[in-house]
């Protein structure tokens, strides 16, 4: 009888967390946050032209169209799944666009639409595939569609570029609005729709809990296959979206459009603090990560630097973020 | 000094961080004998094999091989002085041939040029087959094989590193009546050819029929080792589970109301047949059965996890089919898996997120989670069930297993439910923890849930169920109304021949 | 003592299950099925000359999927190879526009040495770190592309700088063929001994097939999946030396993409992205199909431009329908044991 009451007296549950300095610094927003002040000073101190706000505004407009993918992106990658077919999604629906409106003669505005139709059915393919076929793993199918994607953008255009298109169309790529580029201000909505969407509502919680343990999540009755062929397809709407900004800024567009971009986009979500083994992973350190990424990018052009060692940078970038914390890990168990 | 002993431990003990895991336990093992090993899931056995086989290393204690002190550092070692074992989950590599499988490792290779010889291994595969009575084609995939196939190679295994000492375990509980009568040969055949066996095995069939010495072990404890003609089965049962069960189970006082939940000629080929149940409102139906009986098959494809080929299922009457779990959710059915850190938590969120999980929706507007309502919510549960902890915010992994298991029963209270189904809830929680969840499932049943409890242990099967269920091989073997039912009729009824029967007491 | 066990003996084979033991004939007769038809459409294909053609074509994706058949083994994947490619070929290019006089063994052990470096940096990643392979590779493939067009400064080294003994390697003959057709024979063989006759090449299987028990086997993990990525990183390097030379060019994007081709009949031949199975025999057979494909379009008057496409789907298409098998196959295991 002593144990019983031992086991049943009444226990409350605190509800509020007493502030803590140690987790309000100990965050990986801080270090990025860093980088990226290091990133802005290096650029100043090679080139007078880089720090200022014309040419930090306009910097973005070089990278910000791929940075729109990357929200997608994190969401797949919390979920466990990686997709390297964006890059073809991007090339594909600026091709099937350029098409229909120079050679099938269809106004923009329904070429417009065709290309974010486009995008939307290849994100569908590939998420229908990966939950139907499951041993396949979306590493496996996304690789075909990657090669397939890009294939059909060949069969259609060749090696020709389309491209005339109306004036207006230049404004996605070109355009202001109250002295801010149109693609900073499309980035910053979804950047917030998409921290609201993953952090305060019900599906991106979901997202979180099929990442930390698909099984559990199913058993708790989320429906994991519809999730995540959402996701995927929001992938590669995002995909046409980018595919439209990009074409308007060149002004013409080719099947070897946008080659490699899941490189950038996957880095720029490791980058953020997404853990490619799942789970983990914030918007807000995504943001920082891409303009970190696109900062570097933009100065090393600034500086006639080889874009080559753009290449070199990203891909240690994206090593050093996805192995600082097994290290640390490794340190830790030693 | 004589070697009567191939094998002999001495206050063996095994402390992981927290937890004993094993206490100064005794062993001796003849030359060419079967020794059972018995004892509860959660009793220590594991710890000891896997300390024999070199896995884990004991914290205390020594071990004799040969009258010979040994300690082994990893697998490797405890191979190369002849033991060997072959585990429940057969843990064979499903995409290489048979021969493989059997020779992995210690290849049989050409002296000089340390080519592989296969055409040696086939042969000498085959032989090794043969001598166990199999004519399985050693070039044959391991995947396409059957349990009991695969278990004949593992012992092939066995016999080829030239094991001295071989453990099995739980070898049939996977098997047919008839395949499990080939292992007993097997099995008998390598002891009279000198062989010492450690059969693990929860049938006391097994045990009866195989073994000359029978070891127990209890809560991490070492109980006892018998000669089992000197052992009556009652005396066996008191030795494993030991306790004075009546003290830890609530008082039952509860009335049975309307029928819920009505299961009519359930069927999924290869994994059960023709189950028919119900359970009213208040009652708890205990349901048990070996491992691999088909219990926690039945309960997914009641909860909609696994879709079932024939039958149906009436919740107060109207017909349902559940396609996922959200929809048996929505219908009033939940389901604790038997599987808690796999099937049941996300173990690196915190409790408040866990408790909340299938309850959504109605946190939300609009898909907007209202944090304040969901801190509330999750309080309010989790103090329901009595969690140890000091917030919310607390994660999942840092409680004890029985607190564990109360976060995933909160997060079911949360939803309107009406039948709750309980694979294994008291499933390697210690006993304090077991009491608290018996009492909680005892309220469950006060508040007018229909509950289903699912459990191998017979000690609470019998304290806690109002009727009871057996299942064995994924068939009702009996049907029980709990009054004057001994764990004997039970096991009787989980392991007995091939008779279905229809008693009440 | 004997045993009577009828029971625990196999049935007769399903047919379902027999084609999923012989897909490689399966794959045969695709094969040959295709030629066939290629054949009847126009008659120049399966000439001597024409049939030499592509099998010195091949060479190169042959060796290249053999070693991508072992890192998929180990449930690995390789995405950098068409990076090292470029690097060593550039590498060993300007070494001989440099120096002409050097001997074209040791520019194939040059290019050889660079890509196994370049291996071993992944090996060290994936085996002691612990990176996904996937990442690992997209990462590396980026930096090792960068080092190429940084090392050319985005110069090409054109035929008229290489010296005729280098290009001889990858345009001479011996007996008749290919140098490429020998080097490719070579490595097969050297994979089939190596894969089926010693016990490091069975512990690639034991160690994708089943990690866990593989550990439990006492077999070293790290140590194989190191090797297997070096291994890779090696035959990329050697290959980049006769791309170099078959094409008589290096350029930055020398291969660029090519690791999807070599990825593709890997699983075309059936080696399975799980893991633990994959053969010779049809990894071979997967590459082959590949190259009839590049070079009977052309011949069909399919435009070029229809090859990328035409590789995307066939890939989906063998994973879905090797899905599919699978999954019958295991049902009617289920079935038999059931019963």
């Amino acid at each position: 009888m002593e144990q019983k009451k031992q086991t049943y007296q009444p226990r409350t549950l605190e509800t509020n967390l007493p502030f803590s300095w140690k987790r309000l610094f100990f965050q990986w927003e801080w270090m990025l946050l860093l980088i990226l002040v290091a990133v802005l000073l290096l650029g100043s101190y090679v080139s007078p032209y880089f720090l200022n706000y014309p040419s930090l505004r306009d910097g973005t407009m070089v990278f910000l169209d791929k940075a729109l993918i990357v929200f997608p992106m994190a969401m797949i990658m919390i979920m466990r799944d990686i997709d390297i077919s964006v890059g073809s999604t991007v090339a594909l629906s600026s091709v099937v666009m350029a098409t229909l409106y120079t050679s099938a003669g269809l106004p923009m505005e329904v070429a417009i639409i065709a290309c974010l139709a486009t995008g939307a059915i290849c994100g569908l393919i590939n998420g229908l595939l990966i939950v139907k076929f499951k041993e396949l793993s979306a590493v496996i199918v996304t690789l075909g569609t990657m090669i397939l994607y890009r294939g059909i953008a060949y069969i259609i255009l060749e090696d020709q570029a389309a491209g005339g298109f109306p004036e207006w169309f230049g404004f996605f790529g070109w355009g202001y609005v109250f002295g801010i580029p149109f693609l900073l201000i499309v980035f910053a909505v979804l950047a917030v729709v998409f921290g609201i969407v993953l952090h305060k509502t019900t599906f991106g919680r979901k997202v979180f809990a099929i990442g930390n343990n698909p099984t559990a999540s199913r058993f708790s009755g989320i429906k994991v296959d519809k999730v995540k062929v959402i996701v995927f397809m929001l992938a590669g709407l995002l995909a046409a979206v980018t595919a439209i900004f990009l074409t308007s800024r060149m002004g013409s567009t080719r099947p070897n459009i946008a080659t490699m971009y899941e490189l950038d986009i996957i880095a720029m979500a490791a980058l953020g603090g997404v853990s490619t083994a799942g789970g983990k992973g914030r918007v807000l350190g995504v943001v920082i990560a891409v303009f970190i990424i696109g900062y570097l990018q933009y100065g090393l052009g600034l500086i006639n630097l080889p874009s080559q060692m753009f290449l070199i940078i990203v891909g240690a970038l994206l090593i050093l973020s996805v192995a600082i914390p097994k290290l640390g890990g490794m340190i830790k168990r030693k | 000094m004589t070697n009567e002993y191939v094998l002999e431990m001495r206050g063996i003990s095994k402390a992981f961080p927290g937890v004993k895991a094993l206490n100064d336990m005794q062993f001796q093992l003849k030359k060419g004998e079967i020794h059972a090993l018995m004892g509860e899931n959660g009793a220590g056995k594991s710890t000891f094999i896997k300390i024999i086989t070199g896995v884990h290393q004991p914290t205390e204690g020594e071990m004799l091989l040969l009258g010979e002190k040994v300690s082994f550092q990893n697998p490797k070692q405890a191979q190369q002085q002849g033991i060997a074992a072959i585990y429940q989950h057969v843990t064979s590599y499903p995409d290489l041939s048979v021969a493989e499988n059997i020779f992995m490792n210690h290849e049989v290779r050409h002296p000089v040029w340390k080519t592989l010889n296969w055409r040696e291994m086939h042969k000498q595969a085959r032989q090794l087959l043969r001598e166990l009575g199999s004519s399985l084609d050693p070039k044959t995939q391991m995947n396409t094989l059957s349990v009991a196939q695969q278990q004949i190679v593992e012992i092939a295994k066995a016999i080829s590193t030239k094991a001295k000492i071989i453990i099995m375990d739980e070898p049939t509980a996977a098997l047919t009546a008839r395949e499990s009568e080939e292992l007993y040969r097997i099995t008998e055949k390598l002891r009279d050819e000198g062989t010492s066996i450690i059969f693990i095995s929860h049938r006391f069939e097994d045990m009866y029929r195989l073994a000359s010495r029978v070891t127990v072990l209890r809560d991490s404890n070492y109980i006892g080792t018998w000669d089992v003609e000197d052992i009556s089965n009652e005396k066996l049962i008191v030795a494993m589970v030991g306790r004075e069960i009546n003290q830890i189970f609530p008082d039952k006082k509860t009335s049975a109301g309307e029928t819920v939940l009505d299961v009519k000629n359930l069927s999924k080929l290869g994994e059960f047949d023709d189950i028919s149940f119900s359970i009213k409102s208040g009652e708890i139906l205990g349901m048990t059965g070996l491992v691999g009986a088909g219990r926690t098959e039945v309960c997914q494809a009641i909860f909609g996890i696994t879709a079932f080929d024939k039958g149906e299922i009436l919740l107060s009457g109207s017909s349902i089919r559940n396609k996922n779990p959200q929809e048996a959710m929505d219908n009033g059915i939940g389901y604790l898996a038997e599987d808690r850190l796999d099937q049941g938590l996300l173990v690196d969120w915190s409790i408040e997120k866990n408790i909340t999980l299938a309850n959504l929706t109605d946190l939300s507007t609009l898909t907007w989670i209202h944090r304040d309502k969901e801190k509330r919510q999750a309080k309010e549960f989790g103090e329901k069930v009595h969690i140890k902890a000091t917030s919310i915010f607390d994660s999942v992994n840092s409680l004890s297993g029985g607190n564990q298991q109360k976060v995933a029963v909160a997060k079911l209270l949360t939803k309107d439910l009406k039948v709750i189904l309980l694979d294994e809830p008291t499933k390697g929680v210690d006993i304090g923890a077991k009491a608290a969840i018996y009492e909680i499932v005892q309220n469950l049943a006060e508040a007018g849930y229909a509950v289903l409890f699912v459990s191998s242990e017979m000690p609470e099967i019998l304290g806690m169920s109002d009727r009871i269920l057996v299942m064995k091989e994924g068939r009702i073997a009996a049907d029980f109304v709990n009054r004057g039912i001994t764990q004997e009729m039970i096991l009787e009824a989980a392991m007995g021949e091939e008779q279905v029967q229809e008693k009440s007491g | 003592m004997k045993i009577k066990t009828e029971n625990l003996e196999m049935e007769k084979k399903n047919p379902l299950a027999l084609f999923y033991q012989f897909r490689e004939l399966g794959l045969f007769f695709f094969i040959v099925i295709l030629c066939i038809g290629v054949q009847l459409r126009n008659p120049s294909f399966l000439t001597g000359e024409n049939i030499l053609d592509m099998a010195t074509n091949t060479s190169i994706l042959v060796i290249l999927a053999l070693g991508m058949m072992i890192v998929l083994i180990t449930r690995g994947i390789d995405l950098s190879i068409g990076a090292v490619i470029a690097l060593s070929g550039m590498l060993t290019a300007q070494l001989v526009a440099a120096n002409p006089s050097v001997n074209p063994f040791l520019c194939l052990l040059i290019g050889t040495v660079i890509g196994a470096l370049c291996g071993m940096v992944i090996g060290v990643l994936v085996a002691k770190v612990g990176l996904l392979p996937i990442i690992a590779t997209l990462a590396l493939m980026n930096i090792f592309r960068g080092l190429t067009f940084l090392v050319s400064d985005g110069e090409w080294v054109s035929s008229y700088q290489m010296s005729e003994s280098f290009v001889e390697i990858a345009t001479g003959t011996f007996l008749g063929l290919n140098h490429l057709i020998w080097i490719a024979v070579l490595f097969c063989l050297v994979f089939f001994y190596f894969l089926n006759y010693t016990r490091t090449g069975r512990q690639i299987y034991a160690v994708g097939s089943n990690p866990q028990s593989a550990a439990v086997s006492g077999i070293k993990q790290g140590r194989i999946l190191f090797l297997v990525y070096t291994i890779m990183g090696g035959l990329s390097g050697l290959c980049g030396v006769l791309w170099v030379s078959k094409f008589a060019s290096a350029q930055g994007d020398t291969a660029s993409g090519y690791e999807l081709t070599v990825i593709a009949a890997c699983i075309l031949g059936g080696v399975s992205i799980a893991g633990g199975s994959g053969k010779l025999a049809g990894v071979l057979l997967g590459a082959i199909l590949l190259g009839i494909l590049n070079n009977a379009l052309p011949l069909l008057n399919v435009s070029p431009f229809w090859q990328n496409g035409i590789q995307g789907f066939i890939i989906l298409l063998a994973v879905i329908v090797n899905a599919v098998v699978k999954r019958r196959v295991e049902r009617t295991h289920l079935l038999r044991r059931a019963g």
